[in-house]
Order: structure tokens, then sequence, then C-alpha cells
């Protein structure tokens, strides 16, 4: 009897000693959204090992639990539910795509764990579910600010080119319902295959109407033949992409054709052409240069999302502690925070705290992002 | 005009994968589902040996067309030569399993990523009537013609032509003349993967490469191979373009999220109209 209670003793004594933050964390580390899952999960380790050295939060050293989704939405509910029920961890961050965030968004709900996804549809945090989170941009966010450009060069005539997946789907839905806000005509609809080869008849017919400029939305190589049919064809006015395409890939797929084209990206893509007095710039720069010399490979954006989250949980256990409701409580007060994505300003009704602001213009010029003016 | 010159490039892609589809079911009376795989693998091994081996394309492209070759030849020793039951049903399923692992292979080996291979020779845009076309495009037209050009010559006059299709018409009474027909069966799969490479290398800097190309590629030049009526070369390149000029069409007309459809819809009419295709002949049967 007296060993059985020393050994409890001992265990609690340690156990208060040892205090640590458990943090759980769903990436789609392999399978095909892994270009977005590994970043992140790098990212996040690197940022908790950061933290651990400089003394945890409030003192305590967080503890974390990876696991891979495979961009699988049901491993996404497993795993997540092995967090929580075996881990016992008091927060989760993650997944990486959007499918498998809302499959868990109900699963957050009921075991009140707060949740900071990775993803960046807008139906994760709309309708609002109290224990959800996001820190990526969505896409209305990029919409809007396509949308502004246009107004301020005094361009109203828009056509539209969609990929026929979710990410398309989701940026024609945004497109069409935004334009008449800002007053833009959208004169064609088309839509592309990611697997298609040739875009040249979808953009002939766009040609016989004149546009200001075509909106392209897709990922991968299909945009990058858009960009060459585009050129090949003489096609006027300009040429405006997605957030999608805003990677060093599609410069190289798309070759010369790349050159000129217009898209809205978040500033970690050109942290370095920032003003000096840039709010953003200390940030991004930093994160930018620990990332590359240690992965030796370059930032993603999708890296940025966990540093965003990472940063949204941080700050919500350094006020409200250990409690999923008052980490919530203390989220949802967050105000200016500067993150990778841009300034988070959170409240009860809005779980994701960016405006359009948090993206910028860009236009590729020699190979290379440069701001548009 | 324009959705005419699309239409003719999109249509001399299919075309060449079209003729790899005619090959060996002119001697094996089979359908080999992983033609669109050879296509991709020869838009891969042009890409190793350009960019990762940094061979200089003159020694590049009849090396990657004689790797096409061997892999074509050991897909026939591997997965065709041990099945037991040789039906076609049989041999038609193996060839989609085999087309599965290439793929999957490919997947490993290049990973998944879209990789970019540049033209061969200067891009120029030419200026048509009414339209423009690129000299890529043109490029892929004068392979296509070339090819079926070359190999309609070599079925119908040469001795190894007549022994391939002797197979196709009867295995049996062809190895009693002497032919060697499990020889010609291999070889007909050889020169299939070395036709998919010779489409592949040439469609790649149109398309890009990428490890899941064969999926569709594969399914439009079998449905232009339908159309033009199994076995005929010239009939792959008419279906293939009169496939590509149709969707460019469609695509001009109706939305263009359809365009696609229009490559299944046209195999289901050939199929209920002139199950022989448009240039294919009856095979003739015994009653």
């Amino acid at each position: 009897m007296k060993v059985k209670i020393l050994v409890c003793a001992i265990l609690l004594v340690s156990a208060s000693a040892f205090a640590e933050i458990r943090l759980g964390a769903l990436f789609a580390v392999t399978g095909p959204a892994s270009f977005l899952g590994l970043p992140e999960k790098q990212t996040l380790e690197m940022l908790v090992d950061e933290v651990n050295a400089s003394g945890g939060i409030n003192g305590e050293k967080v503890k974390l639990f990876i696991y891979d989704t495979k961009g699988s939405d049901q491993e996404a509910r497993k795993k997540f539910l092995r967090l929580v029920q075996k881990d016992k961890v008091l927060a989760v961050i993650g997944p990486t795509r959007t499918g498998s965030a809302l499959a868990i968004k109900d699963l957050a709900e009921e075991s009140k764990i707060p949740l900071f996804t990775c993803a960046a549809s807008r139906k994760i945090v709309d309708p609002v579910a109290k224990y959800v989170f996001k820190s990526p941009q969505s896409d209305d966010h990029a919409v809007e600010k396509i949308f502004e450009y246009l107004t301020t060069k005094n361009k109203s005539k828009v056509a539209i080119m969609t990929a026929q997946n979710g990410f398309g789907a989701a940026g024609r839905d945004a497109l069409i319902g935004i334009a008449p806000r800002y007053k833009i005509e959208i004169v064609a609809d088309e839509k592309f295959r990611d697997t298609d080869k040739d875009m040249t008849s979808q953009l002939s017919k766009i040609a016989s109407n004149n546009p200001d400029a075509v909106i392209v939305w897709g990922v991968g190589p299909a945009p990058a033949i858009v960009a060459k049919n585009f050129r090949q064809l003489n096609m006027k006015g300009y040429l405006i992409m997605s957030h999608g395409v805003a990677s060093k890939k599609f410069i190289e797929l798309a070759g010369d054709a790349a050159e000129g084209i217009i898209l809205p990206a978040g500033r970690l893509l050109i942290a370095d052409k920032l003003p000096e007095k840039d709010k953003f710039k200390k940030l991004l720069v930093d994160y930018k240069s620990k990332y590359e010399s240690k992965f030796n490979s370059p930032v993603s954006t999708f890296g940025g999302h966990a540093y965003d989250s990472f940063l949204m949980f941080k700050k919500g256990v350094e006020e409200g502690g250990k409690d999923g409701a008052k980490i919530v409580a203390a989220v949802e007060k967050i105000k200016n925070m500067i993150g990778t994505a841009g300034e988070f300003n959170l409240s009860e009704g809005d779980h994701n705290g960016l405006t359009k602001e948090a993206f910028e213009m860009l236009i590729i010029k020699n190979g290379n992002w440069e701001i548009a003016e | 005009m324009q959705f005419l010159y699309s239409g003719i490039t999109s249509g001399s892609i299919y075309a060449l994968i079209a003729i790899g589809f005619n090959i060996i079911y002119n001697t094996t009376g089979i359908i080999n589902f992983a033609q669109g795989e050879f296509v991709m693998l020869g838009g891969m091994f042009i890409y190793s040996l350009l960019y990762m081996m940094n061979v200089p394309f003159i020694f590049a492209f009849p090396v990657a067309l004689f790797g096409a070759f061997v892999l074509g030849v050991l897909f026939e020793r591997v997965f065709i030569r041990y099945v037991k039951v040789k039906t076609e049903l049989n041999l038609i399923t193996i060839t989609i399993a085999g087309s599965i692992i290439l793929r999957g292979l490919a997947m490993l080996i290049w990973g998944r990523d879209t990789l970019l291979v540049e033209s061969f020779i200067p891009a120029k845009t030419i200026q048509l009537y009414e339209g423009t076309i690129t000299s890529d495009s043109v490029l892929v037209i004068g392979v296509s013609l070339f090819i079926s050009f070359f190999l309609t010559i070599f079925f119908k006059k040469t001795k190894y032509g007549k022994a391939f299709r002797a197979c196709y018409e009867d295995k049996i009474a062809a190895s009693v003349c002497g032919i060697n027909v499990r020889m010609v069966v291999m070889f007909s799969f050889g020169i299939a993967a070395f036709l998919g490479a010779v489409a592949g290398v040439a469609v790649s800097p149109i398309t890009y490469v990428t490890y899941n190309d064969g999926v569709m590629s594969g399914l439009k030049g079998f449905s232009a191979a339908v159309m033009g009526g199994l076995g005929s070369f010239w009939g792959g390149i008419f279906g293939g373009i009169i496939l590509g000029v149709s969707e460019a069409f469609f695509a001009s007309v109706f939305p263009s999220g359809y365009k696609d459809a229009m490559a299944f819809l046209i195999i289901l009419l050939i199929l209920f109209f002139r199950p022989q295709g448009i240039l294919g002949r009856k095979k003739a049967t015994r009653v």
C-alpha cells in the first residue's frame, strides 16, 4: 500500500513538473496534396522547436502529435479521433485539405477541441462553428482583390475560364457571385479540364466577345497551357490567374507565356521586394530565411498557413490557458495579429479574420514576381 | 476557322495514339489499353534523357525510342505471355492491369509533378487564314502522316508485314506456314511501344508530361481508332482528326465543360451504327 501511494505521489509530482501542452496536428504529408502538407508539417515542427527552446508557452513545453491524413477525408476523421481520445490533445492544427476539414468540423464541435485548419474554403468558417478556425485567405478575398484591381484600371468586361474541379468550381461561384458588387460584367463563362491539352477552342470563343480581361481559375499544368495558347492566339487584354498558380513551377511550365500574367497572391512570395517599412516584411523575411536554410527548399504559402494557425493557437493558450472554451474565447479576441497571410482580426462571427488586403496583386516579369501597379 | 486548327492539333495527337492501338490489334486482335501509358513513358524517357542526364537530342531521341521498344517487349513477356487462357477478353483485362502498374511505377519514379519538355524545333506561330497554328502542332501532324505512310507500306508490301497480318487472320495457319507467332506478337508490342514513344516525344512540348496522362490520351486514342476503323492506319488518322475537330466545334457551340463527352458520344454512335468504323472493313467470319 505504501509503495502504491509512493508511486502515485511520484507520478503526480513528475506530471506537474513536466506539465506540457499537448498539441495535435493533421497534415496530408503524403498523397496527392503532399506539396501542401509537407511544408505545413515542417513549418509546425520548426515553430514548436523554437517555442520550446525559448521556454514554451506560459512556461510549459509544447508536445506535438502529428499524423498523416494521406489527403483522405476518412483518414482525417480517424486520426482526429485518435488525437482526441488517445493522445488527449488540447487543440488540433490542420487538416490540409478542404474536404478533410469539412469532414471533421462536426467532430471538433462535439469533442470541444479547438481546430485551426490550414484549408482555404470559406465553407469551413461559414457558417461559423464555435471551435473551428481557419488561417488561409478565402477565394472570395482573391476575387475581390482582382475586381478591385480591374476597377482601378477602368476595366469592366471580363471573361472567366475555370477548371472543372473543386478549386475551379469554388472560384467560379465566387467570381459570378461577387461580380455585380464591383459592376463587373462577365461576357463569357468557359470551363476546362485538368487533363485538357489544348485550350484554343475555349479561348477563341472568348476572344470573339472582346473582353478587357480573361480570368483563369485552376491549378497544375492546365493554366500554363491556357497561358501558352493565349499568347499563341495573339489575344489582347489582361490575362489574370488565381492564387492557385502562385508557384515557381507554373512560371517554369508556361515559360515566356507567363510574362505579364497578373495574379493575386500572399506577400510571402515577394517578401524581399516589400518596402522596408512594410509591417509584414520582418516576419515574412524571418520565416522565409529560417525555413529555407533549415529544409533547403523554397518557402511556400502553404507552410505559411501552418505558421498562422500556430500563431492563433499560441495566442489562445497564452491568454486562455489550457481550456478549450477559453482558448476559443481568447482567439476570438485576436486583433491586428501579423501573420504570413496578412493581418488577422478575429471575432465571434469571423473565424478567419482576413480581408482582401491579405492578397497583393503581382505581375510575372522576367520569370519572377513583381508587385503590379 | 481557329476551331478547325485547334481541332487538327489535338486530333493529330489522338491519331498518333490510335495508330499504336491499331498495330497490336492488327497482329493479336486485342486492344492494348496500356497504349496511353506507352505514350506517357515516351515523354518521360525523353525528359529524363534531356534534362536529368543532359544527353543531346540527337542521341536522346533514339535512346528513348529504343528504351520504349524494350519496355514494350518486356510488357508482352511479363504480362501477356504467361496468361494461361488466352481469350481476347482476358488479354484485354491484362493490358488494363499493366497500364495501372506502369502508371504507378511512373508516379514513383518521376513523381506527381508535371514535367516540362522544351520545343525541339524553334517555336513559331504560323498565321493561317483566320487563325494560327504552332510549329509544334505541324511537327505532330507531319510525324503522324509519316508513320502511317511507313506502316502501311510495311504491312502491305514487306515479308515481315505480311507475317504480322497473317497472325491476325489465323494464328494456327500462320504458324503452320512457318511464321513464329510468338515472336510476331512480342515484336508487335515492341513496335507499338516504340510508336507510342514517338507520339509521346512529339507531343510532349505541347502537352507537358504528367504520370497520369495515359488515361485520357489512351481513351481518346481508342475512340479515334474505333471511329476510323480498328486496324486501319489511315482510319486512325482520319478518326483522330475528326474527333479533335468535332470536339473543338462542340466546345464552340455548347458549354466547353461538356467537351470530353463528345469523344464518348462518338464511340457510342459508331458502335450503334457502324461497328466496323468509318474506314474499317468487316472481319470475315466463317459460320
